[in-house]
């Protein structure tokens, strides 16, 4: 097969391609190679952003700044309850959206698009004052309700278009084979959707292990990882930032690896 | 006998998005109507003040012009960066096309915040792209140019800018490359076949052909980036706050609810009419995330 020109690439076009990508990964990768850099830095005073020198000392204990670990353990628990309530709640309005087309199903899509075409910042004004309004305190269970909200949209929206991508006459077929519904759904359905229920809960994990404008509404006393985050830019910022922000890049490196979908040949 | 059952798996997803988004939402129109009803809390009475959307547009004005500004600039410069790379992610991946793909999305992996903070070490007066500058002696061109701001990277337009760029990257590249994939590699071929020049084949093949991926890239990017509160707060000066940090400033620091709602109606109001004329070139349908 011979390939198109636009594919061969010598030539002027080829080389600004390859530079323009280049430069592109560049800026991608600039800060989160000096994030790792400057875990192995060792700062002189209380913000770690000036480089002094190369020591290990920040690895020793990564856990030992206990503001630090108790945030970053309250977003673990958070992002993980948010994305597991949020791909539950999406899960079934995709089936219910992809499956059974009811009346107003254009509505209802209409309505989960929308909070996608809203600035976080809107959402955010109008969670607190909704919580406000109906003087529920707010904390750990508000920053959950707002959470789900948050990956609610994308979780039903990525599934739906994930069930729609696989035919509905495997499940029939499983059916016509004497299989109740239920568990036609089980063995057929479930297995099918399984790499797109994975690829909903990194999502919706990671949006909202890394949200900061809902959270700096709706978390009263509560400190998540990128609240703690925020005021430490205004009091200290120490290299055990870095380390732990390195260990969660090697964590979700790892993820991404296993959800990456893999070609065959 | 089988018509409930979609309503019993919507209902509790509707239950959220009405509740937690849709009711709320509406009620900030009232909310914007009112006044507080001392300067210590947030409990307000409705007063039919429309007086207050004036006000907000007299005083904010500026702050929206340039919030919509800095968005604007980063998703073009972001759009620069991005199309050719998702051509060459596309056309010269080969069978590296998903690593490629990782490597677009893995820096988003690492905390925004914690990537502003190192961005504030890159462009810090000690840091060493003000370094280059002054070793290469090009502080007073760039100066002029308007990049730099007193000798200064940090604490500056440049850097929000540049900041907002990295961050929407990804949100760019991604639907592009989704676009780009779905071109049958026969049409191309075709093309070639008939001795197009390649440039002709951009313009007539994969351009109109990208256009889908090109309108959900710009309103995953350009609405985020419109209301950002991060890179403004960590590397802009207090002259290059954004909106959604005067809104956040009114509705915590200040206790003016009204007038934080009025703002962010506002900025809703001039975003859906962004997204609007986006959906309409790329349909609903295309909405969705790689």
């Amino acid at each position: 097969m011979k390939p198109a020109p636009i594919t061969a690439g010598r030539g002027l076009a080829g080389l600004l391609l390859n530079g323009i990508s280049l430069l592109a990964f560049a800026l991608l990768y600039a800060p989160v190679v000096v994030m790792v850099l400057f875990s192995f830095n060792a700062p002189r005073g209380r913000f770690n952003l000036v480089w002094q020198g190369f020591t290990l000392e920040n690895w020793r204990q990564p856990l030992r700044d206990e503001a630090l670990s108790q945030a970053f353990l309250t977003s673990l628990a958070l992002a993980l309850a948010a994305a597991l309530l949020a791909v539950l709640l999406g899960a079934l309005m995709a089936l219910a959206l992809a499956r059974a087309r009811p009346r107003g199903a254009h509505g209802i899509e209409l309505l989960l698009v929308l909070p996608l075409t809203n600035p976080e910042i809107v959402l955010a004004m109008a969670l607190f004052q909704l919580f406000v309004g109906v003087n529920l305190p707010r904390g750990p269970l508000t920053l959950l309700l707002s959470h789900s909200l948050l990956c609610l949209s994308y979780a039903a929206l990525t599934l739906k278009a994930r069930l729609a991508g696989f035919d509905p006459s495997l499940e029939l077929a499983a059916q016509d084979l004497g299989a109740p519904p239920l568990a036609a759904f089980v063995r057929v359905t479930l297995p099918l959707l399984a790499p797109g229920l994975l690829a909903a809960t990194l999502l919706s994990f990671s949006l909202s292990f890394d949200d900061y404008v809902i959270s700096s509404f709706t978390a009263g006393e509560t400190v998540t990882l990128p609240l703690y985050l925020a005021g430490a830019f205004q009091r200290e910022i120490s290299p055990r930032i870095q380390v732990l922000s390195t260990l969660v890049l090697l964590v979700s490196a790892a993820l991404l690896l296993l959800a990456t979908p893999r070609r065959q040949g | 006998m089988r018509r409930w059952w979609p309503w019993a798996l919507l209902a509790p997803g509707l239950l959220w998005l009405v509740g937690l988004y849709l009711l709320p939402l509406l009620g900030l129109v009232p909310l914007s109507l009112s006044e507080p009803v001392s300067r210590f809390g947030l409990e307000t009475v409705f007063r039919g003040r429309l007086v207050t959307y004036l006000e907000v547009l007299q005083t904010y004005g500026p702050i929206l012009l340039r919030s919509f500004t800095f968005a604007l600039v980063a998703t073009a410069l972001g759009l620069l960066l991005a199309y050719p790379l998702a051509c060459a992610i596309r056309f010269r991946g080969g069978r590296w096309q998903p690593l490629l793909i990782g490597l677009v999305v893995l820096p988003s992996l690492t905390s925004y915040l914690v990537r502003a903070i190192a961005w504030t070490s890159l462009l810090g007066d000690e840091g060493p792209l003000i370094g280059l500058v002054g070793a290469l002696r090009l502080a007073p061109a760039l100066n002029a140019l308007g990049v730099l701001h007193d000798g200064r990277l940090l604490n500056t337009p440049t850097a929000v800018v540049l900041g907002l760029t990295t961050n929407l990257l990804p949100f760019l590249v991604l639907p592009l490359v989704v676009a780009l994939q779905r071109i049958e590699p026969t049409l191309l071929e075709a093309a070639a076949d008939l001795h197009a020049p390649p440039l002709r084949i951009f313009l007539l093949v994969v351009w109109p052909l990208s256009r889908p991926g090109l309108a959900s890239g710009l309103l995953l990017s350009l609405i985020p980036a419109a209301g950002d509160v991060v890179n403004p707060l960590f590397l802009g000066g207090p002259n290059d706050r954004m909106i959604a940090n005067t809104i956040e400033n009114l509705l915590l620091v200040q206790l003016q609810a009204p007038r934080a709602a009025a703002l962010t109606l506002v900025l809703m109001a001039l975003v859906s009419l962004l997204a609007w004329l986006q959906l309409r070139a790329g349909g609903v349908e295309r909405l969705t995330l790689p």
